[in-house]
């Protein structure tokens, strides 16, 4: 892949965290940490890996994508809106009375959610069901999911992870967005989920560790595990909570807190300079 | 008017107080000590708190066992993934057991706003009601949750404590003593009764009001204990007043409406209009917004007092 193209994808990874900001600034409530530390795997994902098309969002062939840590629902909606699943301007409805962006993802109100989330722990078995489904079926669409570090205290996480080894799910790739901090403060200090790479290798997953900031790596970890036969694959992608924003940065405090009108700004004065960057020229307006 | 409290604040407070004259008090939480109000108790004993992480399974299991060994184990999440994704082992490993665990759930009801209806439990009065064993306690402000914490130490057995989210007003004076299983009448009245629990028990005065305005005078009972329930109160009630409403911010299958039903049902049928959510989840929103849309209101309780009365034989 060239690095016009990176840029591109980086740029929009840095609009979807603008329109985090703007959302979460507009409603006054929402968390900012966790949907900013996965923009670029979810811009990563939507502009350039999955096989979608908002104009066609129940295409039985299409790849799909379960934000298993529904909380971060900002991130999705930002990416679903500049994909054209619906009008940009309705991000500004976020958490509002009778808006299709609820709280955390809904599956029955938005087009493009494929599973409602938000009860963590819930997402992976339901992208493995889709994932066995796909096999069943013989259709070659890929199913992708994203879990947070705290989230995978859950049971359940480990419940999915043995099933989908056991039924050798290659078709399913899930990240771990690693930024190593949950509500209560660090996750090594809440509930250590360490080693994190150790223990999806044992539960039969292929596993990479990359830096989940970096474009380049995140396309090349999705080519590297589409081509795993027989596994079920575990990228975990070292992440900044509140990536791109100073003062959000590796901060507890930002986990479920929205932005006041002044931090706002000061968090999109920080964040627009990367959205129109050399070689991705303005993609979004 | 008095400030408005939070019952999950005065969980805090009361968790403090518990501490100090309860050793073995311990306190459980799944990462959301701040937002459940542990984080008060974990702040003054951190060798009595355990964070479990997200686990709400592991939270449960976890009490039980050290309800075997004589602690008495408060345990905390939000309303959903206590009662819901912990069901089994509550139903097992605690009400089965007959375990001495007390289970204090937050954000309750609708009113938890804008994380919308994944978060918004409307069920959890009747899954835990249903259990064998189990106390159910909803108080309504932070007098009553001050004297449910104090009394579910005292029950040796399983309690659940449905605690919420938004600042409530007190509807008890200073001089209120909680007793566990006994109705409070708040305001008398011979038209109707208005049976309530939780926030909507100040809801229930103000209805009161406006239909005294009108004629009406409506008695009110503050349901803060939903199992055992007191059946003595509710019959009187009904006897005396002939139409009975309930009012709480829960399914009206299953919780306090429910249960009043089957109370009066069984032994002295009246008309009972039930005030709360009508077979459907919550969603998104500001609460006070969410609570009109919902027919959690003075007004909705004043239509169906007069409803209630108009069935009467
Ligand atoms: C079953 C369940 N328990 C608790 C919560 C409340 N909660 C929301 S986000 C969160 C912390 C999540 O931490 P992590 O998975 O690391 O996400 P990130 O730090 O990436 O935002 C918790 C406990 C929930 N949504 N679901």
């Amino acid at each position: 892949m060239d690095s016009k193209e990176i840029q591109e994808l980086s740029s929009r990874a840095y609009i979807i965290r603008t329109d985090i900001i703007r959302m979460l600034g507009t409603c006054g409530s929402g968390h900012p940490g966790g949907s900013l530390s996965a923009a670029d795997i979810v811009a990563a994902l939507y502009f350039k890996v999955m096989r979608i098309d908002p104009k066609n969002p129940k295409d039985p062939a299409r790849d799909r994508f379960v934000l298993s840590k529904g909380h971060a629902a900002p991130v999705l909606y930002a990416a679903l809106a500049q994909k054209g699943f619906f009008p940009a301007e309705e991000l500004a409805t976020l958490r509002s009375l009778g808006s299709r962006l609820q709280g955390h993802p809904d599956m029955k109100k938005l087009p493009g959610v494929e599973m409602s989330t938000g009860s963590l722990g819930q997402g992976l078995s339901a992208a493995s069901g889709m994932a066995l489904a796909g096999k069943m079926d013989k259709l070659d669409y890929r199913v992708y999911a994203l879990l947070g570090d705290g989230e995978i205290q859950e049971g359940q996480i480990w419940e999915a992870a043995m099933s989908s080894a056991h039924y050798k799910l290659d078709n399913l790739t899930a990240f771990l967005d690693h930024n190593g901090m949950q509500i209560d403060g660090p996750t090594t200090e809440v509930m250590s989920p360490e080693p994190v790479a150790d223990k999806w290798r044992a539960f039969g997953w292929d596993v990479q560790v990359i830096d989940g900031h970096s474009i380049k790596e995140i396309l090349e970890a999705v080519e590297k595990a589409k081509a795993i036969k027989g596994k079920p694959q575990m990228i975990i992608a070292e992440t900044v909570k509140g990536k791109g924003v100073s003062f959000m940065e590796n901060k507890v405090g930002w986990h479920g807190v929205a932005p006041k009108p002044d931090e706002v700004e000061d968090a999109l004065a920080q964040l627009v300079p990367y959205c129109f960057s050399a070689g991705g020229g303005v993609v979004y307006e | 008017m008095s400030k408005m409290v939070a019952t999950r604040e005065a969980y805090g407070k009361a968790l403090v107080e518990l501490g100090k004259s309860n050793s073995q008090v311990v306190v459980l939480d799944a990462d959301l000590s701040k937002s459940t109000k542990t984080a008060d108790f974990a702040a003054v004993f951190p060798e009595r708190f355990i964070n479990i992480g997200i686990a709400e399974q592991n939270l449960i299991g976890t009490a039980a066992g050290l309800a075997t060994t004589g602690k008495i184990p408060f345990a905390s999440t939000f309303a959903v993934f206590a009662t819901g994704r912990a069901f089994e082992q509550i139903r097992n490993s605690v009400a089965y057991t007959n375990l001495n665990v007390k289970i204090a759930a937050t954000h309750a009801g609708i009113t938890v706003g804008e994380d919308g209806g994944s978060h918004q439990s409307v069920e959890d009065i009747a899954i835990m009601r249903v259990l064998p064993n189990m106390t159910v306690f909803v108080p309504a402000d932070e007098a009553e949750t001050a004297g449910a914490i104090k009394a579910a130490a005292e029950i040796d057995g399983p309690v659940y404590i449905r605690l919420g989210r938004l600042g409530v007003p007190r509807v008890h004076g200073e001089d209120f003593r909680f007793s566990p299983g006994k109705g409070v009448v708040l305001r008398e009245g011979k038209d109707a009764a208005i049976v309530a629990a939780g926030i909507m028990v100040s809801m229930a005065l103000e209805a009161a009001d406006i239909l005294s305005g009108q004629g009406i005078e409506a008695r009110v009972i503050s349901m803060h204990t939903i199992k055992p329930l007191d059946e003595e109160i509710i019959l009187s009630a009904a006897r005396e007043t002939g139409a009975l409403v309930t009012a709480e911010e829960h399914s009206v299958i299953g919780g306090l409406g429910g249960a009043v039903c089957e109370a009066v049902g069984q032994s002295c049928p009246v008309p009972v209009k039930r005030v709360g959510l009508r077979d459907v989840f919550g969603e998104s929103g500001k609460p006070a917004d969410l609570l009109v849309k919902y027919g959690l209101t003075p007004e909705a309780i004043v239509i169906a007092v007069k409803e209630a009365i108009s069935l009467k034989s």
